[in-house]
């Protein structure tokens, strides 16, 4: 594990235009190592994903990527609202996304099943008012 | 004032029916000696008579594609309606590293410039003194429009260049920094959706000239790029520059969406169009912040000069868009080469006359020659409706005769005169009325 390259990304949750551009980096950066493009499309879902989730959802928060030669850890972290009820927001189609974001096509409910169907692991670890962290892995091989 | 129009009518191919004046917004279209006449003050561009004509006989004049080799250094500035063109196209520098391979030197994205358009809005509409609520000037179409038939509405349009104009500014500014070639060998040329923003370019609207070197069609550029489409190495460096919110342009409501404000009303197609303009003018619709209007069904996919159903385009686009950043493209501040330097003028080609008695004189002539008419608004007389013959006949451009109705009546009165003087002839001149004479 010691030739893991790490990223951290800074999400700001003030500004809701400049949201997926860590993922959009780190999609860049994963091409530029060679990762298989599949590994990339799913790497790239799912932490665009957490991304947009941390930012419409909670205020922003910090993203960390461990590239090692057979798995991509992402961490996802923030100090938002929480979700009181993981499983029920895990529901396809469950969603408290506001309407200003519908019209860019957020809000559909489906961002949480696509992380889980996309990645190799995922957990959640909420608490309301507090925030929630999101760690999900890709395997390489 | 000379006009400039990139909707024109093919004469030869003109059989004179009467589909197109039926179909135009603006009434702008006449039969005339068995042929279509456009009355150029009129027409918005919109590309109507183009989509209805069975004989393809309107069409869209714009640039070949072989206009980018009278540059030095030539910029392609590809409309975001053209990225919902192909199948199965995730990756957008499929397509601009296509552009690059036909032979332009630099790709400029209209949607990096849509990006920047939308953050100028956002901030001139936060800061608030527009008039609420603003109309999008994005569709050239929409603009003449509003110009010729809702003088009350001009205030309300937001006076910001289109896209396709700051980008080509930007990115010619650009280039000939970078490269030091004079700016007139410098051609920024927009690979466009539809005839509205030919004439743009050559007659704008909000500013006084345009910077955009020449218009090419999509449907002209689309085979020859296909056959150039492929796998970018992955070694190169991505062209994209733009995100959601500038891709999302080439659809209706995506101007909109960029504004992250939920208070706004999207209309496309030129009839819903105009009935939103009725309704606000009227002040029918309250509480709006924002109004994207669309001459074309769908959007700018649904341009006369693309080659995609509208509709099936959109789902391409939605789908090119589901994982792309929010925007590239972020400013505080509103570029100057975005905000338009001349104001938009009110042009009443549609008023009877300029002096408001004289106007309504006409306008009661009018209504008296239209009640007269049949009102079967059949267009035979080559008008568009009893009421358009009306108001051509008061403007002295024809005669109640034209309809061919009060053409027959005139005919079968003519008939009974002749009958009736017929039947009042002279004495001396009359013949066998011998008998009564002698009596
Ligand atoms: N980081 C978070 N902080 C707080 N709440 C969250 C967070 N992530 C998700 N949620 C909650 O879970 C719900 C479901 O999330 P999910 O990503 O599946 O859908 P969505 O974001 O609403 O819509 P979509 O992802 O399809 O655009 C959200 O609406 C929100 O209530
Ligand atoms: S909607 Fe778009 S494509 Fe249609 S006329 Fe307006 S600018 Fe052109
Ligand atoms: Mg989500």
């Amino acid at each position: 594990m010691n030739d893991a390259l790490h990223l951290h990304y800074f999400v700001d949750g003030d500004d809701f235009t400049r949201a997926g551009e860590a993922s959009a980096n780190v999609k860049k950066t994963l091409r530029q190592i060679g990762v298989s493009p599949d590994a990339i499309r799913r790497v790239a879902i799912v932490l665009y994903e957490g991304e947009i989730n941390m930012v419409i959802h909670a205020n922003g928060g910090v993203i960390d990527v461990d590239i090692a030669p057979d798995q991509i850890t992402m961490v996802l972290k923030d100090t938002g609202k929480g979700i009181a009820d993981i499983e029920l927001a895990m529901k396809e189609g469950y969603s408290t996304a506001p309407e200003e974001v519908r019209s860019l096509g957020f809000g559909a409910g489906m961002g949480l099943s696509n992380m889980k169907k996309y990645s190799d692991e995922m957990k959640i670890e909420s608490t309301v008012n507090v925030g929630t962290t999101v760690t999900m892995k890709v395997n390489l091989s | 004032m000379e006009f400039f129009h990139s909707v024109t009518l093919d004469k030869e191919k003109c059989k004179g029916c009467i589909n197109c004046i039926k179909r135009c917004p603006t009434e702008a279209i006449r039969v005339r000696n068995k042929k279509a006449f456009i009355i150029p003050e009129r027409c918005i561009d919109c590309g109507e008579c183009i989509r209805v004509c069975p004989h393809h006989a309107k069409k869209a004049t714009c640039d070949p594609l072989d206009v980018i080799s009278q540059y030095e250094y030539a910029i392609a500035l590809p409309a975001p309606a053209l990225y919902g063109q192909f199948n199965n196209m995730d990756d957008i520098d499929i397509l601009l590293r296509a552009l690059i391979d036909f032979g332009f030197n630099e790709v400029y994205e209209v949607a990096k410039a849509a990006e920047l358009v939308s953050a100028a809005t956002r901030k001139m509409m936060r800061e608030g003194n527009l008039k609420r609520p603003v109309i999008s000037s994005a569709c050239p179409a929409v603009t003449r429009l509003i110009r010729v038939r809702f003088p009350n509405l001009i205030e309300h349009v937001l006076p910001l260049n289109a896209p396709v104009e700051l980008a080509a500014r930007l990115s010619k500014e650009a280039a000939h920094k970078k490269t030091g070639i004079p700016m007139e060998r410098i051609g920024a040329i927009f690979i466009s959706p539809c005839a509205a923003k030919v004439t743009a370019s050559k007659m704008p609207l909000g500013t006084e000239k345009s910077e955009v070197s020449a218009v090419v069609s999509i449907n002209d550029i689309y085979p020859r790029l296909l056959s150039l489409m492929h796998l970018p190495d992955s070694e190169q460096d991505s062209l994209v520059q733009s995100g959601k919110i500038g891709v999302a342009w080439g659809t209706s409501s995506g101007e909109a969406a960029g504004l992250l404000n939920d208070s706004y009303l999207a209309a496309d197609g030129i009839e819903n169009v105009i009935r939103v303009l009725d309704d606000l003018e009227d002040e029918r619709l309250n509480n709006l912040e924002f109004i994207e209007l669309n001459a074309c069904s769908g959007g700018c996919v649904g341009g006369v000069l693309t080659v995609e159903n509208p509709y099936i385009a959109k789902a391409k686009l939605k789908r090119i868009v589901k994982y792309m950043p929010v925007s590239m493209n972020h400013i505080d501040h509103v570029p100057k080469e975005a905000v338009w330097d001349s104001n938009l003028e009110y042009a009443p080609v549609l008023t009877l006359d300029t002096d408001m008695h004289k106007a309504l004189e006409k306008m009661s002539e009018l209504e008296a020659i239209e009640a007269d008419l049949p009102g079967l608004d059949c267009g035979s007389c080559g008008a568009p409706s009893c009421r358009a013959l009306a108001e051509d006949v008061v403007r002295g451009a024809a005669s109640p005769d034209d309809c061919i109705f009060k053409y027959k009546e005139s005919i079968e009165s003519l008939i009974r005169d002749i009958h009736r003087i017929e039947a009042s002839i002279p004495p001396p001149f009359r013949t066998g009325e011998d008998e009564d004479a002698s009596q």
